[in-house]
């Protein structure tokens, strides 16, 4: 079977071996670097800027791009042809290329990631070998673990832990680049494609970085809100709903989400400008391709950018935002929006970038797997999607059984 | 046992760096396989279209797609012919179905009828991968799977490609696909098989009216460079900056 046959229709004149080759998983693949990517920006704000109150929401956000990190390079793997051949790209990279970049960048902020997660938890693993040797019947393998982790540092003076920190803010300090490299680059991937019309642009690369950001700081408050609100109640259930624990867990939660909603905001008028700034240099240069580029955006396309991603997923949850009075409940149902919002940007990317034919005089269609009847429809369809989607809240709970992101001081 | 931290630091890069290092970086390659695979300098191959002579017969597509082993009944090709047809409003129509592999003899277009009398225009264009001086694929190929020959070239190492696709979104004129056995980037190489032994390409002996022809730039009495280099010849998409070496005579501005 032709890859691309199953989900692509063709309208008017395409050429013969044209489909949409780059499906649900390239979606996902800048999506979920894009978390990455604004995940850490977020933990930073902490590390390197001060903001104190952002603080439990900084520790928590470096441990949850950790769970991100493998998830970004999932939906390539799905996607590859020869997944197995994948490694490849590190034995014989090829500098020209955007993607074998990827394996260097992508390698290069892992090892920030895990040294920065290193220094902010390496008291607590010194503290956990102590402990877990104190015990009569013996530490067993969550020793050895803790042992492993701490590599041999078990000093906790406060001079060594002043070090720590100090490793921790050049860590955060130089990561923040790095990380906006990581995602400038997915951008690049696309915007130095020349023979797409819609990709080709240099504002590619920034636009991908203003989205990530939004993106990976909603998610963080999103999931932290989930774990405070899940604090809640379990909370109120053992000690009772008019607790006075329940209710310093709704203050604390409150106070974070609204500091962090102000970043969101402002990240957000960033990458709506960015975007639109980009659609009207388009109609304003109106190159050769701005025919069938309108007709895709302002026609066929018109729902998925103007409604699902402008409307409902940047302006609704902008006004939700900018709104007195900010409640959890208003809040959730922005960040929510506001991921659904920067999913469909990727989407109109990736896919809006394919629904022309490079003849200038086709369409074609993308219709989305969503039962799946071979490996192929199962990689590059709404399961495959949900698998990736999935992952990283996995990956994050079994991280948090060895660093707890969530209850340390 | 005693180890500083920055003992282990050294350690553990040096590990890394022996652990990163594949086993295939010792392999040592003979002089003879290394002239192989660049090509020949002396040569520098082009195709030429002759779109007047062509009369959209798919005769070359069949060849192609039989010489090449793609597939048969699937809906890529290395080559394909397109139809054209302007009407007196000025519309241009276009359609390849089946990639022209079994001719043009329904005189409808996607279904269209045209009466004879509002046909202004008719022609036929054989599409195939122009062989850029400056191709993009091989830019954007991750690991160096695509990659060109001295002698011009662009080749696909079929066990070394990823299948990622990137070389397909790259090239402004689609020629590209993966192959639906060997699940690889796929693409004309201008039957190099055949060429480096001295043949000509499989659509060029199936062609019966000598629409395409294949040529050596560097050989100044190759009939072909003399039509490159004397004629008026266009290329496609010129504007991508790719430098592509198919050469048309006869090209029409509607061609896409």
């Amino acid at each position: 079977m032709v890859h691309g046959l199953e989900w692509t229709t063709k309208d008017l004149f395409v050429y013969p071996n044209e489909f949409i080759y780059w499906s649900i998983q390239i979606v996902m693949y800048p999506y979920m670097t894009g978390l990455v990517a604004g995940a850490f920006v977020l933990s930073s704000l902490y590390h390197v800027f001060g903001q104190k109150d952002l603080k439990d929401m900084a520790r928590f956000s470096l441990v949850f791009s950790l769970a991100l990190l493998p998830v970004a390079l999932m939906p390539l793997m799905f996607h590859l042809q020869q997944p197995l051949r994948g490694i490849n790209v590190m034995m014989t990279p090829h500098f020209t290329s955007a993607i074998a970049a990827f394996g260097i960048v992508f390698s290069t902020y892992g090892l920030i990631v895990v040294s920065e997660i290193w220094f902010v938890y390496r008291e607590y693993f010194a503290n956990q070998v102590r402990v877990l040797e104190g015990r009569p019947e013996g530490g067993g393998l969550k020793l050895l673990g803790y042992r492993l982790l701490a590599m041999g540092a078990y000093d906790t003076s406060d001079a060594a832990l002043a070090k720590d920190h100090k490793a921790v803010k050049i860590l955060a300090g130089v990561g923040i680049p790095v990380a906006c490299f990581l995602h400038g680059y997915a951008g690049f991937i696309f915007g130095s494609v020349k023979a797409n019309a819609l990709w080709m642009s240099p504002l590619m690369p920034v636009i991908f970085i203003m989205s990530a950001v939004v993106s990976g700081i909603a998610l963080c408050m999103l999931t932290y809100i989930v774990i405070m609100e899940w604090k809640k109640l379990t909370t109120s259930l053992a000690r009772g709903r008019g607790d006075t624990s329940v209710q310093a867990i709704g203050g604390v939660e409150i106070d974070v989400i609204t500091k962090a909603s102000r970043y969101l905001l402002g990240f957000l008028v960033a990458a709506i400008t960015l975007e639109i700034l980009d659609l009207v240099f388009r109609g304003y240069t109106a190159m050769k391709s701005w025919d069938i580029l309108r007709s895709v955006m302002y026609g066929k396309d018109f729902l998925n950018i103007f409604v699902l991603q402008y409307g409902l997923g940047n302006l609704v949850p902008f006004f939700l935002l900018l709104l007195g009075r900010l409640t959890i409940r208003r809040t959730l149902l922005a960040l929510v929006l506001i991921l659904f919002g920067v999913f469909m940007m990727r989407w109109n990317v990736v896919i809006g970038g394919q629904a022309f034919s490079l003849s200038f005089a086709g369409y074609m269609h993308y219709h989305l797997p969503l039962l799946p009847h071979s490996l192929e429809t199962y990689k590059e369809g709404l399961l495959g999607a949900l698998t990736v989607a999935a992952t990283p809240f996995v990956l994050f709970w079994l991280i948090n059984k060895v660093v707890p992101s969530l209850r340390y001081e | 046992m005693a180890s500083s931290r920055r003992q282990f630091l050294k350690k553990a890069l040096a590990g890394t760096l022996a652990g990163a290092l594949p086993l295939s970086a010792l392999r040592f390659v003979s002089p003879a396989e290394a002239r192989a695979s660049i090509g020949n300098a002396a040569t520098r191959w082009v195709f030429l279209v002759d779109t007047t002579r062509c009369v959209g017969c798919g005769f070359c597509v069949r060849a192609c797609k039989r010489e090449n082993e793609v597939p048969y009944d699937v809906p890529v090709s290395r080559t394909w012919v397109e139809r054209y047809v302007v009407t007196r409003d000025g519309v241009t129509r276009a359609d390849s179905p089946n990639a022209g592999r079994d001719g043009f003899t329904d005189p409808r277009i996607r279904g269209e009828s045209i009466p004879n009398e509002a046909i202004t225009k008719a022609f036929f264009v054989p599409k195939l991968c122009n062989q850029c001086e400056t191709p993009a694929c091989v830019q954007v190929c991750p690991v160096g799977a695509t990659y060109q020959t001295n002698d011009g070239v662009v080749l696909v190492d079929r066990s070394w490609c990823i299948g990622c696709g990137y070389c397909i979104m790259a090239c402004p004129y689609g020629v590209r696909f993966f192959h639906p056995v060997h699940k690889v980037a796929e693409k004309c190489n201008f039957c190099y098989h055949r060429i480096t032994k001295g043949l000509e390409t499989a659509c060029v002996a199936a062609c019966p009216f000598g629409a395409r022809r294949i040529g050596n730039l560097r050989n100044e009495a190759d009939p072909v460079t003399r039509t490159i280099m004397t004629e008026r010849v266009a290329v496609l998409k010129d504007e991508y900056g790719t430098k592509p070496q198919v050469y048309y005579i006869g090209l029409d501005e509607r061609v896409r």
